[in-house]
């Protein structure tokens, strides 16, 4: 177009626009049909995909509600294991045995693992190799299969140094080790997410650094750290392969302590259950299921709406 | 960021400073410190403490059983009186599962994903991913349960023709395991694919292609090492699972091929956990032998959470 040419500017603009569309059009074909079929296709493949993932979960609820409601009873929380009356056996010594190992596992992990990441978040220089080995190496337990820390369990605290023996106690201290790397990268998380504007205000009014962390940081982190606690106490309750390796027995007829004596927990006596050919059993297993998927799932939920909330809060 | 990075930079006027240092040592500040520090060595110290557990009963086991018929023989009965110790079979049986897992996991995993991260409304996001971690935190136990007692059935319906033998199947265990890796291959596919600049996106939009076309052949290639991490970090976590295989994979270890979608197999998982839960005796070839099985599957699941860890820190260099 030549210069000064008095061409209005809605007109220029449609050649633009026309010229634009005609060098698409030449690169990319023209959308036709064929192409909205594949688009379509390729949408209804992903709706397909993520319906399964919801369908598996769905099918899984349905079948243990179905499976188990028969025995769901006051039965299944006051009666012990028993093999000679199956229809009245129950979970009591399972469930108290789940309540002192997860005990024992919060105990440990909630100092240990807040530690940590505080360690890493607030006082650690990531230019030193020793803090960046410590990072990856949290980063790698997280990965580690869960019966590799029984077999830790089973060399180190069971026997070999801590010569626990097959208590609760040890139970306690291999879940602790599994489970700790959730809470301490979800802490981290927790406390990255502060707003240093605020540790610089507590330090600028004469707070030493630990008085800042305590008084101003922690508090601030305190939703996102509870999140992760709970996440890892949910997987803690759940696990039931390592506890295997360190004692976990499959009639435990006497109630539990926790530092004498056989115990069991929910998933270990559902497997046990499980492993028998009885129909009565498979039964009885899946009323099991059941009451651990209520708590779990309680607990998630609760996790999520926390984290949902201060999402919220902070942003 | 620390206390002393403040007080040091303050301004220098003619008349004498004043002492900006603490008044008091502090010696509880430093006390903490030293505490939070302990905290984070536990980490160093179960690690090292792994490596110690298996290494030493591993070495013993070696003494015994040579290297080379540990590794590449065919026939494992180690708790037998004429006791074998080739670990291929179970070794194919842990790898004949994860084959399953990762054919169910990769294809819905990767799909989610993309759902998610390009075409799902905020709101269906916002139901969708805590759905998603109900899943992943559904108990191992439950799962097993639900493959042999739901999954097995109904596949033995839907597919007659397959020789049904026993209850056990290595294939249900792998779909079952495959399910349960759904919401981490998705997770982190998901991450990788929201952390992709809008700038990629918008610019093949503006050259007229099509949603498809932006998810399959823009987001996709730009978010691949995320996406290959969260493959690698689902293979590392299908090897490692016991109670799935253990309920619905049987215990025999025979050497199978993988396509033997109804054989009852043993993996190398499920040995350690049926073998060790009797109060078997210390330093005894059968105790030994949980052992080296331990180490074998450290190292492999080790070097895939290395590689994925890398792969991860990668594309969060670039862009975040």
């Amino acid at each position: 177009m030549e210069a000064g040419d008095p061409m209005p500017a809605a007109g220029r603009t449609q050649i633009a626009v026309a010229g634009a569309r005609a060098g698409t059009i030449s690169v990319l074909g023209k959308p036709n049909h064929a192409d909205r079929v594949r688009e379509l296709i390729f949408l209804s493949l992903l709706v397909i995909a993520v319906s399964f993932a919801l369908a598996g979960l769905g099918a899984l609820l349905v079948w243990a509600l179905i499976e188990g409601a028969p025995r769901l009873s006051v039965d299944l929380f006051t009666e012990g294991p028993s093999s000679l009356s199956p229809e009245t056996a129950g979970y009591r010594t399972a469930i108290l045995g789940t309540i002192y190992v997860i005990g024992g596992v919060i105990l440990l992990i909630v100092p240990i693992g807040v530690g940590a990441a505080i360690y890493l978040e607030e006082y650690a220089d990531p230019r030193r190799w020793w803090n960046r080995f410590i990072e990856l190496n949290v980063q790698n337990l997280a990965g580690v299969p869960s019966i590799v820390y029984g077999i830790l369990g089973l060399a180190f605290i069971v026997r070999g140094p801590l010569d626990l023996g097959f208590v609760a106690a040890a139970g306690s201290a291999t879940l602790a080790l599994l489970v700790l790397p959730t809470v301490i990268l979800a802490s981290r998380e927790a406390i990255r997410a502060v707003p240093p504007s605020i540790r610089q205000g507590a330090l600028a009014l004469g707070a030493t650094h630990w008085q800042t962390i305590q008084r101003q940081v922690l508090p601030t982190a305190i939703p996102g750290i509870l999140t992760g606690v709970i996440l890892a106490v949910a997987r803690a309750i759940g696990e039931a392969a390592p506890l295997l390796l360190v004692g976990a027995v499959t009639f435990v007829t006497v109630d539990p302590t926790f530092f004498e004596g056989g115990f069991t927990t929910l998933p270990v006596q559902i497997f046990n259950y499980a492993a028998r050919p009885q129909e009565v059993f498979q039964v009885l297993a899946a009323a099991g299921v059941i009451v651990m998927l209520v708590v779990l799932l309680a607990m998630n939920s609760f996790a999520v709406w926390l984290r949902n909330r201060y999402e919220k809060k902070l942003s | 960021m620390s206390a002393r990075d403040v007080t040091a930079s303050g301004p220098r006027a003619g008349s004498p400073r004043p002492r900006l240092e603490a008044v008091s040592p502090r010696y509880g500040e430093k006390l903490i410190f030293v505490l939070l520090a302990l905290c984070a060595l536990i980490s160093v110290g179960t690690t090292t403490a792994i490596v110690i557990s298996l290494i030493v009963p591993t070495i013993g086991f070696f003494g015994e059983v040579p290297f080379a018929d540990f590794l590449f023989g065919s026939d494992w009965a180690p708790t037998f009186a004429d006791a074998t110790f080739g670990v291929l079979p179970i070794v194919v049986g842990t790898l004949t599962v994860t084959f399953w897992a990762l054919l169910v996991a990769i294809p819905v995993g990767l799909l989610t994903a993309i759902y998610l991260a390009e075409y799902a409304p905020p709101r269906v996001r916002r139901t969708i991913k805590p759905v998603l971690e109900v899943l992943e935190g559904v108990p191992t136990v439950a799962i097993g349960l639900f493959a042999l007692y739901f999954v097995r059935p109904l596949l033995a319906d839907v597919f007659p023709f397959l020789d049904w033998g026993g209850p056990f199947a290595v294939g249900v265990a792998g779909i079952a395991v495959g399910l349960m890796i759904v919401p981490l291959v998705s997770s982190v596919s998901d991450d990788a694919m929201r952390s992709v600049p809008a700038g990629l996106r918008e610019g093949a939009y503006a050259l007229g292609a099509s949603k498809m076309k932006v998810s399959a052949r823009v987001v996709f290639p730009a978010a691949i090492s995320g996406i290959v991490a969260a493959i690698v970090l689902a293979t590392s976590r299908a090897i490692g699972e016991t109670m799935v295989v253990l309920i619905a994979a049987g215990s025999t270890p025979t050497l199978t091929f993988p396509w033997e979608f109804t054989e009852s197999i043993q993996t190398m998982t499920a040995f350690i956990g049926t073998t060790a839960t009797g109060d078997i005796a210390t330093g005894t070839i059968t105790y030994d032998t949980i052992f080296a099985v331990g180490s074998l599957l450290f190292v492999m699941t080790l070097v895939m959470n290395m590689f994925a860890i890398r792969l991860v820190r990668r594309f969060r260099e670039v862009y975040e």
